[in-house]
C-alpha cells in the first residue's frame, strides 16, 4: 500500500508507482486496478495525493493557452492551417487571425502567406485533436526576420527558466529578441544570434546540471 | 542427446546482452539491442500525419512496423527489399508491440517503427522487438508496459532459452519458439512455434522465457537510465 517508488525517482513505462486508492493519477500516469503506473519515461512528482511524471522526452502535446510558433502550410476559405510540430494541423480562422474587416472571398494570403511563421496562441483543443489558434493577445505576430531553431519540447521549461529567469538573461546579455514556443521552436532575431544558439544548445545538453546560469553568463560575456 | 551447449552456456542462460538508447539522432526515438551476435537497431518516427488518407483512423493513432535485414547481416548476401519473411515479421512485431502502446491521444496519426537487423545469429525478431520497445519509450510514446522478447525451444530433447544459429540448425532436431512478454501485465503478446513440442514442454519453455524476460527488462531499464538519468 502507498507509494512504492520515491519522489524524484526515475521510472520507465510499466513501473508501478503506487498501490491502493490513496493516490490519484495525473499527467503521464494511469490507473490499472488498484495500481498507479507510469506511462512514460520520467521523474516521479508527488503533489499531495496527485502523482504525476515530469517527462524527460516526448512529442509536444498541445494545451489551451500555450504560445507556439507555427508555419502556414495551407490556406482555406475561412482560415489558415498551421504546422505546429504536432501530428495534426492547427487551424487559425479568419475571425481570430486578424482584427481587420476581411470581406468574403478575399485573398487571405495578403495577411499570412504560405510558409510564413507566426507566433500564435492555442485557444482551444477539441476532441479528435482539433486545435484552434488565435492571433489576439500580447506579443502574437507574424515573424518577418530572424531565424527559428528546433529544441526538444521537454527542454522548453529549462530554456525559459523559473519565472522566465533564463530567457530574460539570454535577452539581456545578447540584445536579441527571443521567443520560445512551447512546441520547441525558438525564434531569435538580432545581431548576436549565433551566440544565443550556442547558449540554447548548452542548456539543452546540460539541463540537468546546476550552475547553468553562470555558464551562460560566461558564454555570452556577461559579468 | 544434447548435453552441453556449443558455447558453454547453461540451458537457462542468455547470451551477452547489450542495449543502447538514442543511436539514431534524427529520429524521435531509437535504440540498439544486441544479444550475442544478433544486433538490431530500431528507430521510431512520429506521431506524424498518416498518408494515404484512407488509412487514417479518427479514433486512435496507428502503429506501423517495418522489419528489414541488411544484405550483409547473414553469411550469404540476402536480396535487399521486402520479402515474404520480412512482411510476416513486420506484422508479428506490430502485434507484439500493440498491446503495450496507447495511441488514443494521436487520432489520424501514425507512429512508424523501423527495425533493421545489422547482424543476424538467430532470434532476430526477438531482438527487434526489444529494440523497438526501447525506441518507443525513448520517443515518449505513451506506453502501458515495456515489451521483452526471447526465443525458447527444444534442442536435441533439451528445453532451453535463447537459441543461436548453431542450435537452430541442430541436426538432432530443433524447435524454436519466440515469445514476447509484457512483464508487468504478465501477458504474452507474441508466440510462434517452429517445430514440435509437447504441452508440458511448452509450459516449461514458457516459464524459462518468462524468467529470461525479467533479465532483459533490467537491461532495458539500465539502457534508458543511462541516457536520461545522468550521474
Amino acid at each position: 500500500m502507498g507509494l512504492i517508488v520515491k519522489e524524484k525517482e526515475f521510472v520507465i513505462p510499466g513501473d508501478v508507482i503506487a498501490e491502493g486508492i490513496d493516490y490519484l493519477p495525473a499527467q503521464d500516469v494511469f490507473r490499472d486496478g488498484d495500481k498507479i503506473i507510469a506511462g512514460q519515461i520520467g521523474i516521479v512528482h508527488v503533489d499531495n495525493r496527485l502523482i504525476k511524471l515530469i517527462p524527460l522526452t516526448g512529442a509536444y502535446k498541445p494545451k489551451p493557452g500555450d504560445v507556439v510558433i507555427g508555419q502556414v502550410v495551407n490556406i482555406g476559405f475561412n482560415g489558415w492551417s498551421l504546422d505546429i510540430g504536432f501530428s495534426n494541423l492547427a487551424l487559425l480562422s479568419v475571425r481570430d487571425g486578424s482584427s481587420d474587416f476581411i470581406e468574403r472571398k478575399s485573398d487571405l494570403s495578403r495577411y499570412f502567406d504560405f510558409d510564413d511563421f507566426l507566433i500564435t496562441k492555442i485557444s482551444n483543443v477539441g476532441k479528435g485533436n482539433l486545435i484552434d489558434l488565435t492571433m489576439k493577445g500580447q506579443g502574437l505576430m507574424k515573424l518577418q526576420d530572424g531565424i527559428i531553431i528546433d529544441v526538444s519540447p521537454s527542454k522548453v521549461p529549462r530554456i525559459i527558466g523559473k519565472q522566465g529567469s533564463m530567457i530574460t538573461l539570454l535577452k539581456e546579455l545578447s540584445g536579441c529578441k527571443i521567443n520560445v514556443g512551447q512546441n520547441g521552436k525558438v525564434w531569435i532575431s538580432g545581431e548576436d544570434f549565433e551566440k544565443v544558439i550556442e547558449a540554447i544548445r548548452l542548456i539543452e545538453r546540460e539541463s540537468y546540471l546546476s550552475g547553468l546560469t553562470e555558464k551562460i553568463e560566461k558564454l555570452l560575456g556577461g559579468k | 542427446m544434447y548435453i552441453k551447449r556449443s558455447d558453454g552456456r547453461g540451458f537457462d542462460e542468455l547470451r551477452k546482452i547489450e542495449a543502447k538508447v538514442g543511436v539514431v539522432k534524427s529520429a524521435n526515438g531509437s535504440a540498439m539491442f544486441r544479444i550475442g551476435d544478433t544486433i538490431a537497431i530500431a528507430a521510431v518516427r512520429g506521431p506524424r500525419d498518416l498518408y494515404p488518407k484512407f488509412m487514417q483512423n479518427p479514433k486512435s493513432g496507428i502503429l506501423r512496423c517495418n522489419y528489414n535485414m541488411m544484405s550483409f547481416s547473414v553469411d550469404e548476401r540476402i536480396r535487399p527489399g521486402p520479402s515474404r519473411r520480412s512482411r510476416e515479421i513486420s506484422l508479428v512485431t506490430e502485434n507484439a508491440l500493440l498491446p503495450a502502446v496507447d495511441l488514443e491521444e494521436f487520432p489520424n496519426a501514425v507512429v512508424d517503427v523501423f527495425v533493421e537487423i545489422v547482424q543476424a545469429d538467430a532470434g532476430t525478431r526477438c531482438a527487434g522487438i526489444c529494440a523497438a520497445s526501447l525506441a518507443l519509450a525513448d520517443a515518449g510514446i505513451p506506453m502501458r508496459d515495456m515489451v521483452c522478447a526471447i526465443s525458447a525451444g527444444k534442442v536435441g530433447g533439451k528445453i532451453l532459452v535463447d537459441l543461436d544459429k548453431f542450435e537452430e540448425d541442430y541436426e538432432g532436431g530443433s524447435t524454436d519458439m519466440p515469445v514476447a512478454f509484457l512483464p508487468r501485465r504478465n501477458e504474452i503478446s507474441l508466440l510462434q512455434l517452429d517445430g514440435g513440442m509437447k504441452k508440458d514442454e511448452i509450459i516449461k519453455a514458457l516459464e524459462l522465457a518468462k524468467k529470461s524476460c525479467e533479465k532483459i527488462l533490467e537491461v532495458q531499464r539500465k539502457a534508458l537510465m543511462e541516457k536520461y538519468q545522468h550521474g
